[in-house]
């Protein structure tokens, strides 16, 4: 594998640390694989592992599919495996835990660290011109820091309750007065928010301190812009969540009394004094953190997918500094609309409506990314591959995604469809719809950066075809069932009398979910054949203006030869006059 | 083949805004799959706000969905050939697009913000007013909701109009409740959050221990509703559901005069 695709042939040429000299093979081996403190390493740590859970948390989803179109039956194959003791089937108790391991992994094991893990740290440094980030061992240490924080979910879901079971918003009292494996989730939890603050530090500090001469803030690219607002979302809404989290910790262990009200009745037999606390105050705070963190999980997105598209497009970015300014309004925004989630939580029906005008605002500048988005492709030549087709799915269900949103901004609508299905239809449009196949199409984009080689493009579109049908597919009917009032969180939502009639949606659905999953097993021998029988890449195969494909494919340690001189912004394609349809940001004017 | 592509973008708004339609309108494969039927007066605004949302949802979904499917359509160009793809026209802003669009949809926003706003009041704010010794005081409760792990407690106002009396009427899993006039409900939980949500009557609210709440509804017909917890509070947060009993006023004073004073009222007492 050192041969070709991760060449090491840097390593003489501009080492910049220790450990490439070590005549220990296997102390070379460690420091440069595992221990290392190259960002494109750790970048691509973050990116295997977050891909590893993203099938577990996508395994979790099926079988959660599964008890709702054929509830309390076996589940074939693995059933008796799993359930031996059940007779094969899911127990009310392991769906609540399906659930929420499932949002648990797929929010802060895949989404948050592949989008600023993996793509923040691999395309920074490269992206502004800089050898590393600013802080490399603080960075290796980000991603070591992920390790306890799976050891504390797998020992979580080696528990004789099968892990946590409260939801991944763990409201109290039932967080706390019910909640297995609580301890585990929060402490794994912890972890991670520590992980993700160095991370956060270490962006802010690079992007302000080591771009290369002539790299202005306004000539950064977006993917750079939206890793750097996140990083800015991060480091102010991140310590807030692990306050919390340490707080429901000790609620737990310690009996402190911060979320615990008095005269509790646990089994409605045993009344608990709870010193007098308040279970609101968790909600504010949970949600404090987890409404930025929506952000958090797009915004990066949006950034390679402006790139993508751009250069797809052969076209500059339409309206750029809007793009940007957009940007700084959401994470602005983002501090002070967090009630949105509690609408209905029993706090003032007074502030609902000032977190109701603010939610709303909110939506404009998503709008405004949306309507550039469609300049910066309209009268471009568009280049019909992988990224861009990724790229453009991304917008599709962007706009489903976020126009959803304005029935929850409404307080009265949201009254009757918080709580459903309609709610899991809208943030699976923006997370999955956008986030993850916008991922998707990064991942085809910057490969053969990465490892020198291409994905194969047809059966990229083929995933893409796939993929954009079944997406559609699963999660386009839930809005019809929460408009139904069919409730999220539910192992058995047809006790219900007036949910019966919605069991053949839910089975269409369960199908849906099925042949989305096929879709991504395409992605995966994808992948994995074109790490090593890939067509070899050219540096620069997509003809691309940012300063990371001025670097031979998979970058030596210390990226660059010479820092290079940044002469003009990153999206100057077809420039009127220049004799090639793209013009780097680092080729010095004629 | 970007055309296909084109047809495929193309297809989002066109068969997204056909299927909701019919699933508005009611029309079979779809039918049932909208708001539920509504016997709730303050239901009806809120259906009229969804509608109208929709509708600017579905311009907004068609039209940039349209462009999005046009612009493929149109200036979808050939695969990676490795040649010079010129001909892509060179703009990189314009003030006055980006202004028009924004004040538009501000406008928008603007307008459902303040939309909104009565029904919000109607079903959050306001608690229907009566008149208790000369004053107009906000009405008392009809009775007592008690949310628990995973059941619900009723207890009916006895004739004396008043809760935590000895005339209380207690039920489990069964409200009974008149239609045709406006309903206080104070609502209560005994150990974790839950949720009192209807959807007969479009009404939703948490249940946080500690607290009280307070709903208001004005029921429309003699119907049996399903009450059920929305909110997680367990292993068997599923099976937690009730029964409301909507009956006419003289029906419900009939029953309540019958049931009263409840005789396991005293047994419980006892009990405990
Ligand atoms: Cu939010
Ligand atoms: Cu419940």
């Amino acid at each position: 594998m050192t041969a070709d695709g991760f060449s090491l042939s840097g390593e003489t040429s501009a080492v910049h640390e220790p450990h490439g000299s070590s005549s220990n093979p296997l102390v070379r081996f460690l420091g440069t694989w595992v221990f290392s403190r190259d960002h494109k390493v750790i970048g691509l740590q973050f990116l295997f592992s977050s891909l590893i859970w993203l099938g577990i948390g996508g395994l979790l989803a099926l079988a959660i599919r599964w008890q709702l179109a054929w509830p309390w039956t076996e589940i074939p194959i693995i059933g008796r495996t799993l359930f031996a003791a059940e007779g094969g089937q899911i127990t009310p108790q392991f769906y609540n835990v399906l659930f929420t391991m499932h949002a648990t992994i797929m929010i802060f094991f895949v989404v948050v660290p592949i989008l600023t893990g993996a793509f923040g740290n691999y395309l920074i440094p490269l992206m502004i011109g800089a050898r590393d980030m600013a802080f490399p061992t603080m960075n290796m240490l980000s991603y070591w820091l992920m390790w306890p924080a799976f050891g504390c979910m797998i020992w979580a879901m080696a528990t004789p309750e099968r892990g946590p079971d409260f939801g991944w918003t763990a409201y109290p009292p039932l967080s706390v007065l019910f909640g297995d494996a609580q301890s585990l989730w929060v402490l794994g939890l912890v972890f991670v928010g520590i992980s993700s603050m160095l991370g956060s530090i270490n962006y802010i500090t690079t992007v302000l301190q080591l771009r290369a001469p002539g790299m202005t803030l306004f000539r950064m690219p977006m993917t750079v812009w939206g890793l750097f607002i996140t990083a800015i979302l991060q480091a102010f809404a991140l310590p807030v969540l692990t306050a919390a989290l340490v707080m429901l910790l000790l609620e737990k262990v310690f009996q402190t009394g911060f979320f615990l009200p008095n005269g509790l009745e646990a089994n409605s037999i045993q009344p608990l004094d709870g010193s007098g606390g308040q279970p609101l105050l968790w909600q504010h705070l949970f949600w404090f953190y987890s409404h930025p963190a929506v952000y958090i999980m797009v915004l990066p997105a949006m950034g390679m997918v402006s790139d993508m598209l751009s250069c797809g497009a052969r076209k500059p970015l339409f309206g750029y500094r809007p793009m940007i300014y957009s940007m700084i309004a959401i994470s602005g925004l983002g501090f002070i609309v967090w009630g949105h989630h509690m609408f209905v939580s029993g706090m003032s029906y007074f502030l609902s409506v000032s977190f109701m005008i603010s939610t709303m605002l909110i939506a404009l500048p998503s709008g405004v990314k949306v309507f550039n988005w469609l300049g910066t492709i309209w009268g471009g030549k568009l280049r019909m591959d992988s990224p861009t087709l990724f790229g453009l799915g991304f917008i599709s269900m962007f706009i489903i995604g976020g126009l959803s949103g304005l029935l929850m901004a409404a307080t009265p609508v949201d009254m009757v469809i918080t709580d459903t299905y309609f709610i899991v239809a809208h943030f699976h449009y923006v997370l999955f719809g956008s986030s993850i196949l916008g991922v998707f199409g990064a991942i085809y984009f910057w490969f053969p950066k990465m490892f020198g080689r291409m994905m194969n493009d047809f059966w990229g579109q083929v995933h893409f075809f796939l993929s954009f049908i079944f997406v559609n597919g699963t999660f386009f009917p839930m809005h019809f069932l929460g408009a139904r009032g069919f409730l999220r969180r539910t192992a058995d939502p047809y006790v219900v009398e007036g949910f019966r009639d919605l069991l053949p949606v839910n089975q269409f659905i369960t199908w849906c979910a099925f042949g989305m999953a096929a879709a991504q097993v395409i992605f995966l021998i994808n992948f994995l054949g074109s790490l090593f029988w890939g067509r070899k890449a050219e540096a620069n195969p997509w003809r691309a203006n940012s300063l990371e494909w001025t670097v031979p494919n998979s970058p030596p340690h210390g990226n660059f030869a010479e820092i290079p001189q940044v002469y003009r912004g990153p999206y100057e394609y077809s420039y009127p006059g220049h004799d090639s349809d793209y013009w780097p940001q680092s080729e010095a004017p004629a | 083949m970007y055309r296909f592509w084109g047809l495929l973008f193309f297809a989002v708004p066109i068969v997204g805004t056909i299927v909701y339609a019919l699933a508005m309108l009611g029309v079979a494969p779809f039918a049932g799959l909208r708001l539920p039927a509504n016997y709730n007066q303050a239901g009806v605004e809120i259906a009229h706000l969804y509608n109208v949302i929709h509708g600017i949802m579905a311009v907004v979904f068609v039209s940039t969905g349209l462009l999005l499917g046009w612009s493929v359509w149109r200036f979808g160009g050939r695969q990676l050939s490795g040649g010079q793809e010129l001909g892509a026209r060179y703009f990189t802003h314009s003030n006055l697009l980006e202004l028009t669009w924004s004040v538009a949809a501000a406008g928008i926003l603007v307008f459902l913000s303040l939309y909104q706003l009565n029904s919000w009041a109607e079903n959050k704010l306001e608690r229907p007013l009566v008149e208790i010794a000369g004053r107009m005081q906000p009405q008392p409760p009809l009775a007592k909701v008690v949310a628990k792990r995973f059941g619900w407690e009723f207890y009916h106002a006895g004739p004396d109009g008043r809760l935590d009396t000895p005339d209380d009427v207690y039920l489990e899993n069964l409200l009974h409740v008149p239609f045709g006039e406006p309903v206080v409900l104070q609502l209560e939980s005994r150990d974790v959050i839950h949720s009192f949500f209807v959807p007969g009557l479009r009404l939703k609210q948490d249940i946080v221990p500690g607290m009280q709440h307070f709903v208001w509804f004005k029921a429309t017909s003699p119907v049996e509703l399903e009450i059920i917890c929305s909110e997680l509070c367990g292993w068997g947060h599923y099976t937690m559901q009730a029964r409301m009993q909507l009956v006419s006023r003289s029906d419900y004073d009939r029953w309540l005069a019958e049931q009263s004073p409840w005789k396991g009222f005293a047994a419980k007492e006892e009990q405990e």
